[in-house]
């Protein structure tokens, strides 16, 4: 096949299109410049978009042997993923840019674009398996990346080539070593590309201004404090709340929800946070059909989450689930992914969580 | 393989092959006294003399340099530095906005850092300079003008400016101008006395001679601060050991490009008319950018409607096909072209060009081979659109 190798600069990327090269696929290296004004290097494992990780992905198509470009989708990035994830913040939700950017940039402009040009699918360095079409877990559990692919469509995964599924995160590395590719102990990039200093908060407040109000207590009611922004809060989250009044129990509060239109945060101790039932919508199911009747599945509600059994009724492309064992922290915005063991069933966008 | 990058970077010709590896086997610092060094310095007075001859120039008017780049650089900061101190009011740069990187952004760091001011000089839809618009500049406030550069010919397009008319221009006022002759050198007839210029940069690897070899011709009575400080070599304008095997080579090269060009120029611009006219027919959609006469003759700077650029450049390089979207790169990204863009194109017709560029060693073959791959590039192009990179 011609394939589009997604190339970021990091160790799985690079390994995934020598694989692909190898297994006799004709592989053209493709990074995405995502960024308007790239930073000249990285800081920290921060990031995947500076002109340090274009220079490394190069180096590895070079040493692959492959043909390799840029191409600049940061218009379609900061459309797509930068302003999604400030007006999902700013309407109180928790949004995952990554699953986005797997959703609406590398299975959707760069796939497009590929295969308007004459290829016929694209490999990146996910951690994840597709299985006679279906989309599964990693073998390497602590790195399975199905939890952020699981957005997309059959025919999307119809396209997309992840040669790295049946490998650990160790023998990547290894083998990256093995075939001289630079980037072998490159540090994974963690957190958000956009945010090159990892301050979401600060990100948020410079997008979205300063938006003072209250802190509430659940149970009494009482405001407990203030807050610059509702949008900065994230369901589940404890620290940086910076209440003046003390619990009156000395146990300490959560974040318990997040209410965009009275700018409200509200708070309470731990145990208000269990969900037992989970909303959501945007259903995409790519491992079976809609279930017509209730049935039993796995569910995972963010990433690196949990997993919980779960009984599950689909209607149109709506999904409640009914959780088996109670979870704290689970967001509106973020997705709720239904598995069987490890095959993906499907996913959907969590609206309402009680 | 149908190399049609030529603008970028031209085959280095047997000639200075020869003269440079001649050089890189003699001992020598042109600035020792002793035997080694006389002969050392021979070789480069004489390749001075040489490149001087070549170009209209006095050989004491050659300053070595590292590329293009450094001698733009020592153009336009030299100069200002040397006008301004002399007088403080002139802090004004009129340039073209066409101009190459070496330069646009040399003026940009000058007024970012050293309080110039820029007055960008308009092109029209061909890509040329008005002179009328450089005179209205220079008379609002000619004793605030530090100096004038407008390119020979534009990298991208090809246009040729009417450098001689806008050096006599500035000559009126007293105001020096420097010319960025990197892409003309070899290509046009290029005299420099003739030019009226009072700086122009030329550089060796657009004219088969090696990268990393350039030359400033600045006149005698034209001050410049230098950049490099050290041993003082190059008129004191310019520091370092001089690298004599790139400077045999830059000036052979000149002689033997600048010899041939009577019979070249002709050739490449027929060979260009033919990718033209191939390239029309086989896309008829394209349009044609930069001036319809008055244009290098080794370039053809095509734009392709509801293509990307960089679609287009993928697909003709996998079939061994090599060429330019002719923009700058910052990590490899490919803005839309300021020199497009200064013609008024729109974003999306300047993102949507290639450039093509001919030189000494292209054939009827390279041709042919560009006119089979290039419709069903642009059609596959078409297809994959400008939406993967334009605002969704
Ligand atoms: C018009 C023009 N000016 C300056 C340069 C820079 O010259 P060099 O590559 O020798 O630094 C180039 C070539 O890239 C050019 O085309």
């Amino acid at each position: 096949m011609r394939l589009i190798a997604a190339m970021s600069g990091g160790v799985d990327s690079a390994v995934a299109a020598a694989r692909a090269a190898d297994a006799g696929h004709e592989v053209t290296g493709i990074h995405l410049a995502l960024s308007a004004a790239p930073q000249t290097l990285r800081h920290g494992a921060r990031g995947c978009c500076t002109i340090e990780d274009a220079h490394d992905a190069r180096r590895a198509a070079d040493v692959i042997g492959i043909p390799f470009y840029v191409w600049d989708l940061a218009e379609r990035f900061r459309a797509e993923v930068i302003e999604d994830f400030v007006s999902e913040y700013a309407a109180g939700r928790t949004p995952n840019p990554c699953l986005r950017c797997n959703e609406k940039i590398k299975f959707a402009a760069v796939l497009d674009r590929a295969v308007a040009l004459g290829f016929d699918g694209v490999v990146t360095g996910h951690h994840a398996r597709v299985v006679d079409g279906r989309l599964h877990r990693s073998v390497d559990a602590a790195k399975d990346q199905s939890y952020v692919l699981a957005v997309l469509t059959a025919e999307q995964l119809g396209r997309a080539v992840f040669p790295l599924g049946d490998s650990t995160k160790r023998q990547v590395r290894a083998e990256a070593a093995d075939r001289g590719l630079a980037v072998a102990d490159k540090p994974d990039s963690h957190d958000i590309c956009f945010i090159a200093d990892g301050d979401t908060r600060g990100f948020l407040a410079g997008r979205l201004g300063a938006r003072p109000g209250p802190i509430v207590d659940a149970e009494s009611g009482a405001t407990l404090g203030t807050h610059d922004g509702a949008y900065t809060y994230t369901v589940g989250q404890r620290r940086g709340l910076d209440l003046r009044v003390p619990a009156a129990d000395g146990r300490p509060r959560y974040v318990l929800s997040v209410l965009p239109r009275t700018n409200t945060v509200v708070v309470g101790p731990g145990q208000l946070l269990e969900v037992r039932t989970v909303d959501a919508d945007r259903a995409v199911w790519t491992g079976c059909p809609p279930p017509a009747a209730a049935s039993s599945c796995s569910v995972q509600l963010r990433a690196h989450g949990m997993v919980s059994p779960a009984v599950v009724v689909a209607s149109g492309d709506r999904v409640t689930a009914s959780l088996d064992v109670p979870q704290r922290g689970v967001a509106a915005g973020q997705a709720i992914v239904l598995y069987d063991g490890d095959a993906v069933l499907g996913s959907a966008t969590i609206t309402r969580a009680a | 393989m149908p190399y049609l990058d030529h603008a970028a970077t031209t085959p280095v010709l047997p000639e200075a092959v020869a003269a440079m590896t001649t050089a890189l086997g003699e001992l020598g610092n042109p600035s020792s006294l002793h035997g080694a060094g006389r002969r050392a310095r021979r070789r480069v007075e004489e390749a001075r003399e040489q490149l001087a001859a070549a170009v209209g120039a006095r050989p004491s008017e050659v300053i070595f340099t590292s590329g293009g780049t450094e001698a733009d650089n020592l153009a336009l900061k030299g100069i200002y530095w040397a006008r301004r101190s002399a007088d403080p009011r002139r802090r004004r740069i009129l340039a073209s906005s066409v101009e190459h990187h070496a330069v646009l952004d040399t003026v940009d760091w000058l007024c970012a850092h050293e309080g110039a001011e820029v007055c960008w000089l308009p092109v029209d839809a061909t890509g040329r300079v008005d002179p009328g618009s450089l005179a209205a500049a220079l008379a609002r406030d000619p004793d605030s003008v530090a100096l004038v550069s407008v390119m020979w010919a534009n990298n991208e397009v090809g246009t040729v400016q009417p450098v001689a008319e806008l050096a006599a221009l500035a000559r009126r006022y007293g105001v020096p101008l420097h010319t960025d002759a990197v892409q003309a050198v070899g290509a046009l007839e290029v005299d420099f006395a003739a030019s009226g210029a009072d700086a122009l940069t030329l550089t060796g690897h657009k004219l088969g001679g090696p990268c990393g070899a350039g030359a400033l011709l600045l006149r005698r009575d034209a001050a410049c601060v230098p950049l490099l400080h050290g041993g003082g070599q190059e008129r004191d304008v310019r520091s370092g050991t001089l690298d004599v095997p790139g400077i045999v080579g830059l000036a052979t090269a000149a002689e033997v490009t600048t010899g041939r060009r009577a019979e070249q120029s002709p050739r490449i611009a027929a060979l260009r008319d033919q990718l033209v006219a191939g390239v029309l027919a086989a896309a008829p959609g394209t349009v044609v950018n930069g001036h319809p006469t008055d244009r290098l003759p080794g370039i053809a700077h095509l734009g392709f409607p509801g293509c990307e650029g960089d679609s287009l450049l993928m697909l003709l390089d996998a079939r061994g096909v090599e060429c330019s979207t002719g923009s700058a790169c910052s990590a490899g990204v490919a803005q839309p072209s300021h020199v497009l863009l200064a013609m008024g194109a729109s974003p999306a017709m300047a993102r949507g060009s290639l450039r093509f560029s001919l030189g000494h060693t292209s054939t009827t073959q390279d041709v042919q081979a560009a006119v089979a791959a290039i419709g069903p590039a642009v059609e596959r192009a078409q297809r994959a659109g400008t939406g993967a990179v334009g605002p969704a």
